[in-house]
């Protein structure tokens, strides 16, 4: 079996910590609007002041997720996305960058049928940190989580407003890599960050574990990540970014000229807020 | 040997954590999670109270007209020259199809939770006009998440719909049809978890919904077992029902798992199975997760779920409730399949020899039997659920009927 041994996700906290900063997480989905186009932004995010990327695996029915999300997914699939390729794009990365943490992100399905320990292995070989699998709850622990487990590669958990204390012991007990403190009742992109509630939530789930703790869904601006990083280890920045994605194209929703420029130049602007840079 | 008798029984599945074999589970977000086992808690008490189901008998009684009739098709079996054709009547319930039995009995235990608001999705609108009837009668606010694609095929169940006082968020999110509803009711649901229950309408979805949905559509399999005993004095030998998710196929089927019955699920071919336009998860997809549950379902090779395609708006659905996947995989039940074209002659045919228009969903099951009934023995008995009528359909399929020289 594959192990995996990088732990840049550990290495990042870590670093953080020690200077007193927290992290810009940014989600891109892979392949939106195109292969070329979304490794082109993926390869610039780390210099714009990206900490760690959530990688969006596209899928047809992203439950989780409001329309920008949704409309994103639909891009990447529409030029040919794929789980393969996905994983090419991590590889491509990883020739370049050796130190960024790439975390997966999506839903279970492609991945079931991709083949679990294949897909494992893959992940593993082609350089990414860790899983987040939306639809893959404790309950469905032996699914993903637990093979995951095996090799050592992070799986997040998602935490939200409506988990009680009772459940979050059942959803921290095989988390690792960091906590996704989901802030909103609801899907990505609808809402704005409540800051008061989270900075409970937050807390809250600092005396029940030791993981670093990230926020996302509903940041939005720069002002949202700075209130953000005060408070917790991570904001991580989806709906807003794939926007700016679609914002630039095309009639066709082809990528135009400016659109990895707009992209990152956002992205550049959000990492301002970051606490402590 | 009696059923009882038999040590292994189909009928217990699924186990505590809704597994029917490999199939079910609860595959949802975590931020939906909460909710689902806040519907699980009420569920497991309402089913053991003898209450809730003296509640839902009053309404099934007087509200529904149930026991639905099971009558003799005598014109139909004439016709055929084979076996003998019942029709199990929930056409008849009130709303007209089998989706009311389900809805009264998840709209109790919402009203048991203290819920006051209602969500559900609906394809042919047949589940939109249930849930929309009971949330008027218990006074239940109602968001009725329909494909716009449906929405105009189905025009006449969203008329009836918003005079029920519903309201209809047209879904325009991927193929805008009844998976794509179904997606956007629960991206609805994590954000009203408060005050809001989700009443799905077919045994599909995380558990507990493919056990509670099954458990209220059982009527129709158990009222079959008693009027067929009352009408030739023994089980029939076959049973035939149409699958969109399953509900009203698992309702009639359930009940006689364990019997020596042979029992047949009819899918939607579309325009054929080897032109990939259909709806027929088990004869033409392969196992998958969506929507909370592992199940059958068309999907591409990288895993992305395809468009399902039939002339029912019913049936137009990638994904199976996850009991069946089970039934197909351990053999008990036959899933075959019946195109457009078959359903639509069956229609045709049903309208005339007996004054019953079937929905195009029932169509199918009966385009199925009309393959096979004419070379059974004369003793042989079929029962079929007719579980839904046709009115919602006649837009959509007079100018057809009428191309084929059938008006
Ligand atoms: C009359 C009728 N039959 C069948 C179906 C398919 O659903 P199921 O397979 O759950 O019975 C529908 C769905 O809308 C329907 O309206």
């Amino acid at each position: 079996m594959t192990k995996y041994t990088s732990d840049r996700l550990k290495i990042l906290f870590e670093k953080l910590r020690s200077k007193d900063t927290s992290a810009l997480g940014i989600f891109i989905t892979a392949g939106d609007p195109d292969f070329d186009t979304s490794l082109k932004i993926m390869e610039g995010l780390p210099e714009e002041g990206a900490d760690m990327i959530e990688f969006g695996m596209p899928f047809s029915d992203p439950m989780a997720d409001g329309p920008a999300i949704q409309a994103s997914s639909k891009r990447a699939l529409e030029a040919g996305g794929s789980l393969k390729k996905t994983l090419d794009m991590v590889r491509i990365f990883r020739e370049k960058n050796n130190s960024t943490p790439i975390i997966l992100m999506g839903y279970y399905n492609p991945i079931y049928n991709f083949g679990v320990q294949k897909f494992l292995t893959e992940v593993i070989e082609a350089g990414a940190d860790g899983l987040i699998v939306v639809d893959l709850p404790p309950e469905e622990d032996e699914e993903l989580c637990i093979p995951a487990k095996e090799c050592n590669l992070p799986f997040v958990r998602l935490t939200a407003p409506t988990t009680s204390n009772e459940r979050l012991t059942t959803v921290l007990q095989n988390a690792t890599g960091f906590i996704y403190y989901v802030s909103i009742t609801g899907i990505t992109g609808t809402k704005d960050v409540p800051i008061e509630l989270v900075t409970h939530a937050v807390q809250n789930l600092k005396e029940h574990s030791n993981l670093p703790i990230a926020v996302g869904f509903g940041i939005k601006t720069r002002e949202h990540v700075e209130q953000v990083t005060r408070i917790a280890d991570a904001a991580i920045v989806g709906s807003e970014v794939v926007n700016a994605i679609a914002n630039t194209l095309d009639a066709n929703g082809k990528a135009k000229p400016e659109t990895i420029q707009t992209t990152l130049s956002l992205v550049r602007d959000l990492a301002a807020g970051v606490r402590g840079k | 040997m009696s059923y009882k008798e038999i040590a292994n029984t189909l009928r217990n599945a699924p186990d505590e954590n809704g597994h029917f074999g490999i199939f079910g589970g609860q595959y949802v977000a975590e931020t939906l999670m909460p909710l689902i086992i806040e519907v699980c808690d009420a569920w497991r008490a309402s089913k053991n109270d003898p209450s809730f189901w003296s509640e839902l008998e009053y309404y099934r009684q007087h509200y529904i007209g149930r026991p639905s009739p099971l009558y003799l098709a005598s014109r139909l079996t004439e016709h055929f020259n084979g076996a003998k054709l019942y029709f199990k009547r929930d056409e008849l319930n009130h709303t007209g199809a089998h989706k009311i039995n389900n809805v009264m009995g998840q709209a109790l235990v919402a009203r048991r939770m203290g819920k006051t608001k209602i969500i559900a999705e609906t394809g042919a609108g047949q589940h939109g006009v249930a849930t929309a009837t009971a949330c008027a009668l218990f006074n239940l606010e109602c968001e009725v998440f329909m494909g716009a694609e449906d929405v105009k095929r189905q025009k006449p169940n969203v008329d009836r719909m918003r005079l029920l006082g519903a309201k209809i968020h047209p879904v325009t999110s991927g193929s805008s049809t009844l998976k794509d509803a179904m997606n956007e009711a629960l991206r609805y649901w994590v954000s009203k978890a408060e005050t809001h229950f989700y009443i799905i309408g077919t045994v599909a979805g995380p558990h507990p919904y493919p056990e509670m949905v099954r458990d209220f559509q059982c009527v129709i399999g158990e009222e079959t077992k008693e009027q067929i005993m009352a009408a030739e004095g023994r089980l029939p030998d076959t049973l035939v029902a149409c699958i969109g998710g399953g509900s009203n196929a698992i309702g009639l089927f359930h009940p006689f798992l364990d019997d020596q019955v042979k029992i047949i699920g009819v899918e939607a071919a579309g325009y054929g199975v080897e032109t990939g336009l259909h709806a027929a998860s088990l004869t033409g997809g392969r196992p998958g997760v969506l929507h909370g549950n592992r199940t059958y379902l068309l999907q591409n090779e990288d895993g992305q779920i395809t468009e399902a395609h039939s002339i029912s708006a019913g049936l137009d659905y990638p994904g199976i409730g996850p009991e069946h996947s089970w039934l197909f995989e351990n053999g008990r039940v036959d899933y075959v399949c019946a195109t457009d074209q078959e359903a639509l002659e069956a229609f045709a045919l049903c309208s005339r020899l007996e004054g019953i228009i079937p929905a195009l969903e029932p169509a199918h099951a009966l385009a199925y039997i009309a393959t096979i009934i004419k070379t059974l023995p004369k003793d042989h008995i079929i029962v079929m659920n007719m579980c839904g009528r046709g009115d919602k359909d006649l837009e959509a399929v007079l100018p057809l009927l009428e191309k084929m020289g059938k008006l």
